[in-house]
């Protein structure tokens, strides 16, 4: 227990404060108010990057909201429960190649000259490597990277969930007449939204990460893509390329807040102090 | 009406093979990708086998980067993924126990605690960590990165959730009669109960840290310390069709794509190993509401 809230104090409050104080300091340690935000958002890398990571956060939230739960049904009303829990694992499987893997995996991928889908990608106007990840391709790539390695492991949650839900109930509407559309969107779907709304915070945090994609992105396409494309970066580039701490916790701040209201919606909508 | 039926499972079927390609194709074509040359690479067909001869040739070609790195790197991101697993359970799993099956002073401020700091992403306190560490001289150090995965909200979270709904606080009661202490009743009632969350943490804990990139891309200077995710990084800017700037000691494609397979080796036999305590596992906290 003792071990437990040190970790805690050492590696979640005291981080968190020193955000806290160096976004609201100058170098010279005097309190400076709210100049280091203001100065931050003046840089020309940032409105760039918040408006990257905004259309990524929808891109990926959006995308993983409605396939995964898609998905999730087709799985579920398989007859052959073998073929369903195969599949389900296959689905899974790139959730061992998160973080530097999967981007190495995906240069590949959408590289026309070695790329299995190269004639796809062809097809599609885009002859060279430097084509298919120019600048506004980027959010939706990265999203399609982020729903790669983590879909299979919701799926795997929302199927799990779904046989929690009665047969008898089911069994019930269809004797009612209701046909698979109907059972999905009035019985399944309603029954889902806790884990729904389990999957889009949890999701929406781990979106306003991002940082090793473009990171690596803009490392092996000649600075095709920038490498301050999201806040993460730019907030890396402060602290490191230009000596200023202050303005890069100014951004891990903003971040902080972002995601502390998105928790304390989750908090008070799902209830789920209630397990107690 | 069998037809019918089947005419239905039709687009279900064409869905869900479409997404099948999708999410395996990529791993395959990794695989066969380190048994090929670079020119095979370009000019094969994409899902053809190269020969072990290939596979052999890229070993030797990868392993000489930079003297055995990929080597080093690998065993780093083993001493820190089992240092921070050891850590994170042996400070969590009591503090998941206490927190769903004692009452003490600051409970409730701990909990809350605990669910923020787990949905604050990580990445975002990594300057500051940085700052904090950098204070205290651990930058470059093993700790550095060690400490920092060590804590680990989201398995206290998931051991609270664990004992508050899987274990009967009667039998916690039967054992304090039979005279076993607060500890007593934790270590021969508890524990073993808990078996299944206990490998649920270690599993996601494990993966999390063996795949996290930023931290010690922060945290570590030397590239004789990085863990192999970072280098990655780093033999991919040695790529020339990535970056023609790379000079000599060039690494060739089929090598990238040989130490990315066994940068995720270790997480896939974790994975195929996990796949069934996993899925009953994932749901503990969920089927018992």
């Amino acid at each position: 227990m003792a071990g437990y809230v040190v970790l805690l104090a050492a590696f979640g409050i005291v981080p968190t404060a020193y955000a806290v104080y160096f976004a609201f300091t100058s170098s010279g340690n005097t309190f400076t108010g709210l100049s280091n935000f203001v100065n931050a958002a003046r840089d020309f890398r940032y409105v760039p990057a918040v408006e990257h990571m905004a259309v990524y956060l929808v891109l990926w939230v959006v995308i993983l909201v409605v396939f995964v739960t898609g998905l999730s049904l087709v799985l579920h009303q398989l007859p052959a429960r073998r073929i369903s829990r195969t599949v389900r694992f296959l689905y899974y499987i790139p959730g061992a190649l998160a973080g530097a893997a999967s981007v190495m995996v995906w240069l590949f991928m959408l590289d026309p000259t070695v790329s299995p889908a190269a004639s796809f990608l062809r097809l599609l106007g885009y002859g060279t490597f430097g084509q298919v990840i120019e600048p506004g391709h980027l959010a939706i790539l990265f999203a399609m990277i982020a729903f790669w390695t983590g879909a299979g492991g919701w799926i795997v949650v929302m199927c799990g969930a779904l046989n929690t839900i009665p047969a008898e109930t089911i069994e019930a509407a269809r004797i009612d007449g209701a046909g698979g559309w109907r059972i999905a969107r009035r019985i399944q779907i309603p029954m889902l939204r806790k884990w729904i709304v389990y999957m889009v915070i949890l999701a929406f945090a781990a979106g306003t990460q991002l940082f090793v994609e473009p990171q690596l992105i803009s490392e092996a396409s000649l600075g095709v893509a920038g490498r301050d494309y999201s806040l993460n970066q730019l907030s890396y580039d402060f602290a490191f390329q230009n000596n200023n701490v202050n303005y890069a916790a100014a951004i891990s701040v903003e971040l902080l807040v972002v995601c502390v209201v998105v928790a304390a919606v989750f908090v008070t909508r799902s209830r789920f102090f209630d397990a107690s | 009406m069998r037809p019918a039926r089947t005419a239905r499972q039709l687009p279900a079927a064409l869905l869900l093979a479409a997404f099948l390609v999708f999410f395996v194709l990529p791993v395959l074509w990794l695989l066969l990708a380190a048994t090929k040359t670079d020119p095979q690479l370009v000019r094969d067909n994409p899902l053809a086998f190269g020969s072990w001869h290939a596979l052999r040739h890229n070993w030797d070609a990868l392993t000489s980067f930079q003297n055995d790195a990929i080597l080093l790197w690998l065993r780093n991101s083993a001493l820190y993924a089992f240092l921070a697993l050891i850590i994170t359970l042996v400070a969590g799993v009591p503090a998941g126990y206490a927190l769903a099956m004692t009452e003490f002073r600051g409970r409730r401020v701990l909990l809350v605690g605990t669910l923020v700091v787990m949905l604050m992403p990580a990445t975002t306190l990594v300057v500051p960590l940085f700052l904090e560490l950098n204070e205290v001289h651990l930058i470059g150090t093993l700790w550095s990165v060690v400490l920092p995965y060590s804590f680990y909200p989201f398995g206290v979270y998931l051991t609270y959730i664990y004992f508050s709904t899987a274990l009967p606080p009667d039998l916690l009661a039967a054992a304090r009669i039979d005279g076993c202490t607060e500890f007593g009743a934790f270590r021969k009632v508890a524990l073993p109960l808990a078996a299944p969350v206990i490998a649920l943490v270690g599993f996601f804990s494990f993966v999390a840290n063996w795949t996290n990139y930023f931290l010690p891309y922060v945290m570590l200077p030397e590239s004789s310390q990085y863990p192999v995710q970072v280098g990655l990084g780093l033999l991919l800017t040695s790529v020339p069709q990535f970056n023609p700037t790379a000079g000599t000691g060039a690494v060739l494609r089929p090598e990238l794509a040989l130490a990315t397979l066994l940068a995720i080796s270790p997480v896939l036999v974790v994975f195929l190993f996990a796949q069934r305590f996993l899925i009953s596992g994932l749901l503990a906290g969920g089927t018992k509401e």
